[in-house]
C-alpha cells in the first residue's frame, strides 16, 4: 500500500514537472479516425503537447468554437455566414483531408451499376421507384435489372455525409435543390428508411435486397458493398476511390486556392474526378496568438505534410501538394 | 499484516454506549451535521430538476414563439432545411410504439411472474427471476444492433408474411415491409420492458398471504381458478402500476428505437412502415443541428416528452402507493 502511494505520488510530481500544454478541440466525427491517429503519432514527435478532441459533431464543434470553450473546431461543411458573424473573430478554414460519399446498393446478381447525377437525384426523391425504370436501364445497357422496388436508405442523424451528398444532388439537379435542398438533415419525401450512422446505413443496405444508400467511402470499402460508378462532368463513369477524390481538388483554379477555402468541390471538371467529394476542415480563430493556438498551427504544419501519408490507410484522400503548399503559407 | 490489523482495532475502538465520542464530535452535533448534509443533497437534486426544466423552457422559447405550442404539436412538417418544424409525427410514433410494446409485454410479463412465483419451486424461481432481471442490464445499443441484424430480417422474412396472410386486410399491415419500422421497434421495446413489469408483478404477488391461496384451493378451485381468484384479482392495481411504469420506460427509450424504427417523419397507418419517436429524433439531430430554431424545436420536443413521462410516472406511483396502503393493513 505504502509503495503504491509513493509510486502514485512520484508519478503525479513527474507529470506536473514537465508542463504539458493541453489543447482542446471539438467537432466532426467523420475525420475522427484520422485525427486520433494523427494526435497519437504527433505525440511521438512532440511529447509536451496533448490534444484532446471530442467528436461531438460538426454543429456542436462550431457552437463550441463560437462560445470559445475549445481552442479549435472541426467541421465537414464550411461555416455559414450567419455563424461566422456570431464568432468574436474571423474563422480560418483549413482543409485537412478529403472524403467521399459512395452510393452503395444491394441487388441480386448485379455487381456494378452506372448512374448519373440527375437520375440519382430522382431515385432519392422517390420519383424512380423500380430498379428496371427506363432511366436506369438506359444508363446500364447490357445489364439485366430486376423489377424490384427501390428502397432508399439515408442517414437519420444529422451528418456531414448527408450534407456532402445533398450538396452534390442539389448541384446537378435543380429539381432536388428546389424541393429538398442542401443540409445535414433533410425532409426526405416518400417511404425512405433512416438509419443511424454510416454503420446503420451499411447494415440496412447489406440486408435488404433492392436497397440503395449513401455511405462514406471507407465504410463501403471495409464492408465490401458494391458501389455505383457515378458520371462526372466530363461524362466519364468513375468508381469511388481515393484517387478520384484527390483529383477533385487538383483541378481547382489558382484564385480559388488563394481565396477563402470555404468552397464546395462536388462535380468538378476532370476525367478522373469522382464527383461526390468534399473537404473536411479544422476551424481556427484568427486572433492574437495563444500558446494553444500556436500548438495547433504547429500540429497542422505536421499534419499537412507528414500526416498526409497516413490518410490513405484510413481511406481518406490526401490533399493535393499544390493545396498543402498554399495552406502552409496561410497558417503562418 | 495481521499484527497491524489488531493494532489498528485497538487504537480506534468502535464507539460504545450513548455518551461515547467518535472523531471527537459529540453525538448530538453528529446528528445535526448529518441532517444538514442530507438536506443539502436532497435539495440539490430538486434544484437540478428545476434548473433542467427552466433551461429546457428557455432553450425552446424561440420555437414556441415561432410556431406556437398547439401548432407545433398538431403539424407533422419537419423540415430542417427550410427551418419549419412540427412534432406531430414524433408524438404519434412515441405513443403508438409504446402502446404496442405494452400490449405485447404486459400479458407476457404477468405470465412470467405467475410462472416464476407459483409454478416453479422457490429456488428455481429465484434463479430464473435473476435471468429475467438481467435483461434490464443489457445496454440498449446492444438491443439496437441485435434489432438491426437479427430482429429486422426476422420481421421482414417471417413475421410480415405471416401477419399479411392472416390479418393482411387490416390497414395496420398494408404496404411493403423493410424489416425496419414501427413493428420492429415495438418488439424491441416490449422485450426491454418485460423485466420492469415482471419484477413489480412478482413483488405484488408475493404480498398475497398463503392462506388465501390455500382457502381458494380448499373451496374446490382448480389451479387456474385459484390464480384468477386469489392472486390476479386482488393484485390488479399493483399489476397496473407495473404496467404503467413499463410504459414510462418505453416512452423514454432512445437508442435501440432510433436504430430500428426507420426514422421517417411521415405518419403512416401501417405498422410495417418506418416512423420516428420523440426521443429518437432528439438523439439523431441534436448534435448536428445548425440553426437555433432547429435546436429550439428539438428542445420543445424534449419538453413534451418530459411532461408525458412525468404524468405517466405520477400515475404509476399513485397506483402503486394506493395499492401498498390498501395491503399494508
Amino acid at each position: 500500500m505504502k509503495h503504491l502511494l509513493i509510486i502514485a505520488a512520484s508519478l503525479f510530481i513527474a507529470t506536473q514537472a514537465s508542463a504539458v500544454t493541453k489543447v482542446n478541440g471539438a467537432g466532426a466525427s467523420f475525420p475522427y479516425p484520422i485525427y486520433s491517429k494523427w494526435f497519437s503519432e504527433y505525440k511521438k514527435v512532440k511529447a509536451d503537447v496533448e490534444f484532446n478532441y471530442q467528436a461531438i459533431g460538426s454543429g456542436g464543434g462550431i457552437r463550441q468554437l463560437i462560445k470559445q470553450t475549445v481552442d479549435f473546431g472541426a467541421s465537414d461543411a464550411p461555416m455559414k455566414e450567419k455563424d461566422m458573424k456570431k464568432a468574436a473573430w474571423p474563422v480560418l478554414h483549413v482543409p485537412t483531408v478529403m472524403g467521399a460519399v459512395s452510393v452503395a446498393f444491394n441487388l441480386d446478381g448485379v455487381k456494378s451499376l452506372k448512374i448519373d447525377g440527375p437520375t440519382l437525384a430522382k431515385v432519392f426523391m422517390g420519383k424512380i421507384t423500380k430498379w428496371n425504370d427506363p432511366a436506369l436501364v438506359a444508363l446500364n445497357k447490357g445489364l439485366k435489372l430486376p423489377s424490384t422496388d427501390i428502397l432508399v436508405v439515408r442517414r437519420s442523424d444529422g451528418s456531414g455525409t448527408t450534407s456532402i451528398f445533398s450538396d452534390y444532388l442539389a448541384t446537378v439537379s435543380p429539381e432536388f435543390e428546389k424541393e429538398i435542398g442542401r443540409g445535414k438533415a433533410l425532409k426526405w419525401p416518400g417511404a425512405t428508411v433512416g438509419a443511424k450512422g454510416n454503420d446503420g446505413v451499411t447494415g440496412v443496405v447489406k440486408q435488404t435486397k433492392g436497397a440503395i444508400g449513401y455511405v462514406e467511402l471507407a465504410y463501403a470499402i471495409k464492408n465490401g458493398l458494391p458501389t455505383a460508378d457515378v458520371k462526372n462532368k466530363n461524362g466519364k463513369y468513375v468508381a469511388p476511390s481515393i484517387k478520384g477524390v484527390s483529383a477533385s481538388a487538383a483541378t481547382l483554379k489558382d484564385d480559388v486556392y488563394n481565396g477563402d477555402l470555404r468552397i464546395s468541390i462536388v462535380d468538378q471538371v476532370g476525367d478522373d474526378v469522382y464527383p461526390i467529394s468534399a473537404f473536411t476542415y479544422i476551424l481556427l480563430p484568427v486572433t492574437k496568438e495563444t500558446t494553444q493556438l500556436k500548438e495547433v498551427k504547429a500540429f497542422l504544419n505536421w499534419a499537412l505534410t507528414k500526416g498526409q501519408d497516413m490518410a490513405g490507410d484510413l481511406h481518406y484522400a490526401p490533399l493535393p501538394t499544390k493545396l498543402t503548399e498554399v495552406l502552409l503559407k496561410k497558417i503562418k | 499484516m495481521e499484527q497491524t490489523v489488531t493494532q489498528k482495532s485497538i487504537k480506534n475502538p468502535a464507539p460504545k454506549g450513548p455518551d461515547s465520542f467518535h472523531l471527537g464530535i459529540p453525538f448530538k452535533l453528529q446528528d445535526k451535521i448529518n441532517v444538514w448534509v442530507l438536506r443539502t443533497l436532497a435539495f440539490a437534486i430538486i434544484t437540478m430538476l428545476a434548473t433542467l426544466i427552466v433551461l429546457l423552457f428557455k432553450q425552446s422559447g424561440e420555437a414556441v414563439k415561432e410556431f406556437g405550442l398547439w401548432n407545433f404539436i398538431s403539424t407533422d412538417n419537419w423540415n430542417p432545411v427550410e427551418d419549419e418544424f412540427g412534432g406531430l409525427s414524433f408524438l404519434y410514433g412515441t405513443t403508438v410504439s409504446s402502446l404496442l410494446a405494452l400490449a405485447i409485454a404486459a400479458p407476457v410479463s404477468v405470465a412470467i411472474a405467475l410462472f416464476l412465483n407459483e409454478m416453479l419451486p422457490a429456488w428455481l424461481g429465484k434463479i430464473l427471476g435473476l435471468f429475467v432481471e438481467m435483461i434490464a442490464a443489457i445496454p440498449s445499443i446492444v438491443f439496437g444492433l441485435w434489432g438491426i441484424y437479427y430482429l429486422a430480417p426476422f420481421v421482414k422474412n417471417t413475421l410480415t408474411p405471416m401477419l399479411k396472410g392472416s390479418l393482411g386486410f387490416l390497414p395496420l399491415f398494408q404496404g411493403p415491409s423493410f424489416g425496419i419500422g414501427m413493428l420492429t421497434a415495438s418488439l424491441i421495446l416490449a422485450i426491454m420492458i418485460v423485466p420492469t413489469i415482471t419484477s413489480i408483478c412478482r413483488e405484488v404477488f408475493k404480498t398475497i398471504p398463503g392462506h388465501q391461496k390455500e382457502a381458494a384451493l380448499a373451496l374446490g378451485a382448480t389451479r387456474y381458478e385459484m390464480i384468477k381468484l386469489a392472486i390476479l384479482s386482488p393484485s390488479f392495481s399493483g399489476i397496473m402500476g407495473g404496467v404503467v411504469l413499463g410504459f414510462g420506460r418505453a416512452l423514454g427509450e432512445t437508442m435501440a428505437v432510433a436504430m430500428v424504427i426507420g426514422n421517417s417523419t411521415t405518419i403512416s397507418s401501417s405498422l410495417l412502415a418506418p416512423a420516428s419517436t420523440m426521443a429518437s429524433v432528439i438523439a439523431n439531430e441534436y448534435a448536428e443541428a445548425d440553426s437555433d430554431l432547429h435546436v429550439a424545436a428539438l428542445c420543445l420536443v424534449g419538453i413534451f416528452l418530459f411532461v408525458i413521462t412525468l404524468i405517466i410516472n405520477f400515475a404509476a406511483r399513485s397506483i402503486v402507493w394506493h395499492f401498498n396502503r390498501k395491503h399494508a393493513r
